[in-house]
């Protein structure tokens, strides 16, 4: 009885990870940095599943791993509270919303995209979306950690990716060992200072 | 074909982005004009749509981009391609979290990428920028062009708004319907 109960209550669990990060991806517009506060909330606080303290690190990480941050964020609550399944039904819940949404969208801008009033509409909306890059831009340029370094890495990725047209992957590769290199070289010279 | 090749290259641009889906924009538009799938405008136009529409921005470009590309099908090879990737990490990522936070080659990685992150949103930035002034290519004749000063009003209404933290979606429909009255105004 007592095995049929907890059986339930882990069932439950699993479609409520499930429902909870679908309504999350349901109601979040434009992407992760403004999922985390409704993940804190639904998660720490209405669910009690992951700690306050526990869910800023999950956020850190979902940050510094490659891949949208809330396919991350939802991924690593989902395996701490239920597992490798748990990940799975999280991870499927936030990202279903969107797709339906889209795929729904998509079919029916396929039958209005020639009205002339959508194409004057997207005329303007493009040159809004320059707005919202720019501000993408500046943001993660003000949070960034700044230097002779960081600049150089900006400016090296940048001229390469836009101009050279060099696949952004090599680059965010080369950035990546570059990285490495730069601060073990960094560590070595702070241990030849210190002592 | 079209859906593994859908399935792989957003395969590739989920594992090789970071900081949030602006970044993905550059490599999206880098891969779609490899393989032909659709034109800059289409893809500025997916981007205007996934800020407006609720979800992750890359998660709804990958579903745009695949539907318009391959149907159905063709949208939910693109989005497993673009969560795969997340997935499996985080799953590594979880199980040795302790090794992974302290591990000097992964933050040393990091210091190299989240710079690397930013110059590839300026790329993105540039190419839009070429993609909504100068859509025939860079000439002195775009100048004297009515819709390029319509576009330069919109865009410096749009940032003087974005960065007064009007919400993305009240812009975007604000600038549909400038776009729409100065489009029929003006006879565009």
């Amino acid at each position: 009885m007592i095995y049929l109960i907890s059986g339930d209550s882990i069932l439950n669990k699993k479609l409520d990870l499930f429902l909870t990060f679908m309504k999350i991806g349901a109601f979040t517009f434009g992407g992760g940095y403004a999922m985390i506060p409704l993940i804190q909330r639904e998660v720490c606080t209405n669910k009690n599943w992951i700690e306050e303290k526990d869910i800023l690190e999950i956020v850190a990480i979902a940050e510094s791993t490659p891949g949208p941050i809330a396919i991350n964020a939802a991924t690593f609550v989902g395996y701490r509270t239920a597992g490798f399944i748990g990940a799975c039904l999280a991870t499927l819940g936030v990202v279903l919303p969107s797709f339906l949404i889209i795929s729904l969208i998509s079919l029916v801008l396929h039958y209005f995209q020639e009205l002339r009033a959508v194409k004057y509409a997207f005329m303007g909306i493009r040159a809004a979306v320059l707005a919202l890059i720019l501000k993408a831009l500046w943001s993660m340029f003000k949070a960034a950690k700044k230097g002779a370094f960081a600049y150089f890495i900006m400016g090296t990725t940048f001229l390469l990716t836009a101009f050279a047209k060099i696949d952004a992957v090599f680059v965010l590769v080369g950035c990546a060992v570059f990285g490495i290199i730069w601060s073990a070289i960094r560590r070595k010279e702070q241990t030849h200072d210190t002592p | 074909m079209i859906l593994l090749k859908l399935f792989l290259s957003f395969f590739k641009i989920g594992t090789f982005t970071f900081g949030g889906g602006y970044a993905m924009i550059a490599m999206i538009q880098a891969e779609a004009e490899r393989q032909g799938w659709l034109t800059k405008e289409e893809l500025v136009d997916f981007v205007a749509m996934s800020e407006s529409t609720p979800g992750p921005l890359a998660v709804n470009m990958a579903t745009f981009v695949g539907s318009r590309t391959g149907g159905v099908l063709g949208g939910i090879c693109a989005t497993l391609g673009v969560v795969l990737p997340s997935f499996i990490i985080i799953l590594i990522v979880a199980k040795c979290y302790e090794k992974f936070k302290s591990s000097k080659a992964v933050n040393g990685a990091m210091s190299g990428l989240k710079p690397a992150v930013i110059g590839m949103i300026a790329t993105a930035f540039l190419s839009v920028t070429r993609t909504v002034f100068f859509p025939n290519g860079l000439q002195t004749a775009a100048f004297s062009s009515v819709s390029f000063w319509l576009f330069l009003g919109i865009f410096a209404l749009s940032t003087v708004l974005v960065f007064k933290k009007v919400h993305p979606i009240k812009l975007i429909l604000l600038a549909a319907a400038i776009g729409i009255g100065a489009g029929y105004g003006l006879g565009l």
